[in-house]
């Protein structure tokens, strides 16, 4: 067991943002996390990695877990000049010595001397993912890292890390920003609105009456594995 | 050599710029001018309450300084409104202590001193607090740098590699205290945050990496001062203000420079 959570409540000043949180997670595990905005789940995550004070309950890592964080989204001032290599070495004391791995992460040298302010969307989502699996981590927390992806792109992204999961048994909670996509390998989904609705399979939540008393009954029939999936009006036709 | 009021000078000088250079960095890049500048009024306060109380201006500065920002940090968390906090206690510290030196009676005490520097005037004892206080600095600076710029990029991020933000953080004030502090005697409580502020942006636009951005900025500072010190002697003017107006140029050629430069590429 790499994670586990008892009965967790966090709260910013008296509003409390998470309550009575379950959650266990082992390695190779994939758990998606779903939930509307403010639902708590970016909180879950800062609370996991120790950037904010738990009002209750525990949180319970394996000791000296490597844990590879990849953010919802990193804004640099303009002001600071920083190079992609720059900051990863920041990730890493032992930079040098694992360049090629860090060139195979990235799948290029190139975004190597690019400065991080000038990058886009799609090339910062990489570096975020190679910063985080920079010391093999245990476990990978990743916060809507498919946001601003296309299609292609994120279906990719998905393949990418079913790969890291079935080659370093990693563990991978990851939250996903859309509602109705959830990654076809995940062993379990879980939604969240300030405690956990319902968690299962993917199958399972979708149907599950808690899952549809908090995203309202159209969802039905809307939830799918990435695949399968076409958010675009003009598409439901064809594919529903 | 000390016996000298300019080699004085040049020495005070040289040491406020080299320990504000990488801490003004940290100010640009983490949006801290106004924390910057309220941490500096504040220190005005620590002034009036070493001379009542007779004791090391050094020390009430800095104490003070310290208090003000570590009790706005603390209250950051609990509020929104950051700016207005700042404002609120930068500004009645200034005032303050303002009000509290005019009653101290007996020595006639010279305001503009405090609130611009003097620097023509610093002793052999301020230019060894001022170099202590640049050794402190730079240990602080160099030992800490990589969770520094990590922590300045996102706390998150620092926290998930298993440093603490909060402790990262307490680096910078107390540094920006210290460095408020060794500051008021060279360009004073009003000026000292230009000091932080101005070598450090004039470097942003030629810099391609933190390290230069901060050597940069070093070195701009220490050119500011000695040719500020030098046209303040030559012109009869202000030394603190002139230095502030010599990186002020530095800062304008820098980004015509870098704008021109821009467009023909």
């Amino acid at each position: 067991m790499l994670i586990k959570i008892s009965s967790l409540d966090v709260k910013y000043g008296y509003k409390t943002v998470l309550k009575n949180m379950n959650l266990t997670l082992d390695a190779g595990e994939i758990v998606t996390i779903v939930g509307p905005n403010g639902s708590g789940k970016t909180t879950l995550f800062k609370a996991i990695i120790g950037a904010i004070p738990i009002s209750k309950g525990k949180i319970y890592t394996k000791p000296n877990l490597r844990i590879g964080y990849v953010p919802q989204q990193l804004k640099i001032d303009q002001t600071l000049p920083i190079t992609v290599e720059r900051f990863l070495k920041l990730a890493h004391k032992n930079f040098n010595k694992s360049l090629d791995k860090i060139e195979a992460l990235l799948g290029s040298k190139d975004l190597l001397n690019i400065q991080v302010n000038n990058l886009s969307g799609g090339q910062m989502q990489k570096v975020l993912l190679a910063r985080a699996l920079i010391n093999n981590p245990e476990i990978l927390l990743l916060d809507e890292a498919t946001r601003g992806l296309d299609q292609p792109g994120v279906a990719s992204f998905y393949r990418n890390i079913e790969n890291i999961r079935n080659s370093t048994n990693c563990a991978i909670l990851m939250i996903s920003h859309d509602l109705h996509v959830v990654m076809s390998s995940s062993n379990r989904v879980i939604c969240v609105n300030g405690h956990i609705c319902c968690e299962g399979a993917p199958e399972s939540v979708a149907t599950s009456p808690e899952y549809k008393a908090l995203f309202g009954s159209d969802v039905d029939g809307t939830f799918a594995l990435y695949r399968h999936h076409h958010d675009h009006k003009h598409d439901s036709k064809i594919e529903r | 050599m000390l016996d000298d009021f300019m080699t004085r000078a040049t020495l005070a000088g040289i040491g406020v710029s080299l320990a504000a250079a990488p801490l003004g960095c940290f100010v640009v890049w983490r949006r801290m001018a106004y924390f910057g500048e309220a941490t500096a009024h504040a220190a005005m306060l620590g002034v009036a309450i070493s001379l009542t109380f007779e004791f090391s201006i050094l020390a009430g500065a800095i104490l003070v300084s310290l208090i003000m920002a570590s009790s706005v940090t603390i209250l950051e968390g609990r509020s929104l409104f950051l700016d207005t906090l700042l404002g609120v206690a930068g500004h009645s510290s200034i005032a303050a202590g303002l009000v509290i030196v005019s009653f101290i009676s007996g020595v006639r005490i010279d305001l503009m001193a405090y609130l611009i520097g003097d620097i023509l005037a610093v002793s052999n004892m301020d230019i060894l607090m001022i170099w202590i206080g640049v050794g402190i600095i730079f240990s602080l600076v160099i030992w800490r740098w990589s969770p520094l710029l990590l922590v300045t990029m996102s706390e998150d991020l620092a926290s998930a590699s298993g440093y603490n933000p909060k402790k990262e953080n307490f680096v910078i004030t107390l540094s920006l205290a210290i460095v408020v502090a060794v500051g008021i005697k060279v360009v004073g409580v009003l000026l000292i945050i230009a000091l932080l502020i101005i070598p450090a942006a004039s470097a942003r636009s030629v810099a391609s990496s933190p390290e230069s951005m901060g050597i940069i900025a070093a070195v701009i500072g220490i050119l500011s001062s000695i040719l500020g010190l030098n046209s303040a002697y030559l012109f009869d003017t202000p030394t603190g203000p002139s230095i502030v107006c010599v990186a002020s140029l530095f800062f304008f050629i820098l980004m015509t420079v870098n704008v021109v430069f821009k467009n023909k590429n």
